[in-house]
């Protein structure tokens, strides 16, 4: 055995204190420090909570009634005094409806990726967890939904099944389970084969332990991200839903019904009719780049 | 790779099969009466029989099913409730339509995609790639219809230089090759080509910055190549990845050209669906889907064995 040359006391400390810094920096802990040092995802995070809080406190921060007609102002100028955003077809005032439109086209939006990251994820770990036919039967019927290009899929089932606002999310949540399950499952997959679960398995450890200490931490965050990114084209897609007439009915409050009863008033006031897709639009990136920023600060790769 | 072929030619067949019972159930799910559009509710219970009988509706639905299926397979997609007329004669005018639109989107997106990519992908970490990868997130990010509608509102309203609705002039519905028809195509195709620029942009930007930091890049280089030479085995290594995504966005813009469609009142499938799902027009709802879908179907198939063809790597995992 050689002996190696004696730490002299800067090294040994240089070495201690990495080692401390190893023992206090959990993975959490760096993937925080990452985002903090991340501006752009700083500022988005920043924005999607205005859009969100201001959306869920609409009647507090709101002047006027979102229902409230008054046909003598309809399409009233975008800085009209009382109308700071004009006022919509039906002389309402945009800024409240704005405000208030966001609950829904939020809740439309994110509430089918919340349902297919449960179910299609649940797919996923049992079809990739168990392989053989099980797998089969998950991934083939997943493969006949994978024939469908995803706003088909959506018009298709929402058109089936009539307007309204359960029956898009119902649609959406379909068109959303597919892609989930087949991230899971291929990832479920690759988790599997590791030594590590080899071991556990070889230790006498029962399937369902080795999922849910093994499998699920190791699965959870890289389809918790497929997830997110999913959130923006969910968005999207749910107020094009209300857009074609196939979502929310009037006269609720939502982005994409607005767009489209607006549609008619291009030539009288155009730019009014406009703002309620640029709400969609900022929303919608908001998410992508956060998602983007989760993504490289979480070091996942898809 | 022939053998690759031949088990994912065949691979069509189940999903085929799946994809009508999909669209079958789909449309059967559906809530209410399918004569409802055609049968005034006043309609004598005799009349309401017949009519029952004639479309088939008084079967179980697996022999419904099966008969549907038997025309299906023949090309009869049945008579549109509504509009009386066979729903494949629908389908004739709209599908070439709403490819022209999907075509000239892909293409331009296409286009737009590679340079933006490929000049990120080479320059990555300067501003010009950031330039790059903003718009292709802002791409993706869009909402594509309200983008259709602000053009409107710059080129039409404000400017009053382009068409804002239509195909052509006078309510056309055949495409004809002539200035006017050309003239009512850029706004929707603008439109339909964010998307797939900002998908391709990303991809092109990943692949190149992936080839460039393979050691056999720099074997070219050490070999004394020049830069465009080296350039040619770059675009070589990352065509078979750009071109499986710009095959599948043209099929998501056939399938999914139906917001755009709406905004521009571009008389597609898009519009067939529209009538069909407000007219509740079961025959013409399920011809379409089905086609649409089927044309997906294919194309996934056309693309899967391009990209062997064209990259040997492919067939032999």
């Amino acid at each position: 055995m050689t002996t190696a040359p004696a730490l002299d006391s800067k090294q040994q400390a240089a070495i201690d204190a990495a080692q401390v810094a190893v023992q206090s920096r959990g993975y959490w802990t760096t993937v925080a420090g990452r985002i903090r040092d991340d501006k752009v995802t700083m500022v988005c995070a920043f924005v999607l909570l205005l859009i969100v809080f201001s959306a869920m406190f609409s009647d507090l921060i709101a002047l006027a009634d979102p229902y409230k007609a008054n046909m003598l102002k309809r399409l009233a100028e975008i800085g009209a005094p009382g109308y700071p955003l004009g006022a919509d077809e039906m002389g309402r005032d945009m800024l409240t409806r704005l405000l208030y439109g966001g609950r829904l086209s939020l809740f439309m939006g994110i509430s089918p990726i919340v349902i297919a990251f449960v179910i299609g994820g649940a797919l996923g770990l049992v079809a990739g967890f168990l392989g053989g036919r099980i797998n089969m039967a998950i991934m083939r019927v997943m493969d006949v939904f994978y024939a469908f290009p995803s706003v088909l899929l959506a018009v298709a089932i929402s058109g089936a099944l009539g307007a309204g606002i359960g029956n898009a999310i119902v649609s959406l949540t379909l068109v959303f389970i597919p892609p989930i399950t087949r991230v899971t499952e291929s990832v479920t997959t690759q988790v599997r084969s590791l030594d590590y679960v080899e071991a556990a398995r070889a230790s006498g450890a029962r399937s369902l332990t080795i999922i849910r200490v093994h499998v699920l931490s190791n699965v959870l965050g890289p389809v918790f991200i497929y997830a997110t990114s999913l959130i923006s084209v969910s968005i999207i897609l749910a107020s094009g839903l209300s857009f074609l007439g196939l979502g929310t009915e009037p006269p609720e409050p939502e982005w994409g019904l607005m767009l489209n009863t607006l549609r008619q008033s291009i030539y009288v006031n155009p730019w009014v009719a406009a703002l309620p897709g640029a709400m969609i639009f900022f929303t919608s990136l908001t998410f992508n780049l956060l998602s983007d920023g989760l993504r490289s600060a979480m070091d996942v790769r898809l | 790779m022939l053998n690759y072929i031949i088990r994912r030619v065949l691979y069509v067949i189940p999903i085929g099969l799946g994809v009508t019972v999909l669209v079958f159930a789909l449309v059967h799910m559906s809530p209410g009466d399918p004569l409802s559009a055609v049968v005034p509710p006043d309609a004598p219970e005799e009349m309401v029989q017949e009519l029952r009988k004639a479309y088939g509706f008084d079967k179980p639905l697996p022999i419904q099913y099966a008969t549907w299926l038997g025309r299906v397979l023949v090309g009869d997609l049945g008579v549109s409730v509504a509009r009386g007329r066979e729903v494949v004669d629908e389908l004739r005018i709209a599908v070439p339509n709403t490819f022209i639109l999907a075509a000239g989107g892909t293409l331009l997106g296409f286009t737009l995609g590679a340079i933006l990519g490929g000049i990120a992908g080479f320059f990555q970490g300067r501003w010009i790639d950031k330039l790059a990868t903003s718009i292709a997130i802002t791409g993706v990010s869009v909402p594509h219809y309200w983008l259709g509608l602000v053009l409107v509102i710059i080129f039409s309203v404000e400017m009053n230089v382009l068409p804002s609705i239509g195909m052509g002039p006078g309510g056309s519905t055949a495409w004809e090759w002539n200035a006017e028809h050309m003239r009512h195509l850029v706004l929707p195709v603008i439109t339909l080509s964010v998307i797939p620029m900002g998908l391709i942009t990303r991809t092109v930007r990943a692949t190149v910055a992936e080839i460039l930091n393979q050691e056999f890049v720099q074997a070219l280089h050490a070999k004394g190549l020049f830069q465009r030479q080296v350039l040619a085995h770059i675009v070589r290594n990352a065509a078979p990845t750009t071109l499986a995504v710009m095959g599948l966005q043209l099929g998501y813009l056939l399938g999914g050209s139906i917001l755009v469609e709406t905004v521009f009142q571009w008389p597609g499938t898009g519009s067939l669906l529209n009538s069909a799902i407000f007219e509740r027009d079961l025959p013409l709802l399920q011809g379409t889907i089905l086609v649409l879908a089927m044309f997906f179907v294919l194309l996934n198939l056309f693309v899967d064995i391009l990209q062997s063809a064209i990259d040997p790597r492919m067939s032999r995992r």
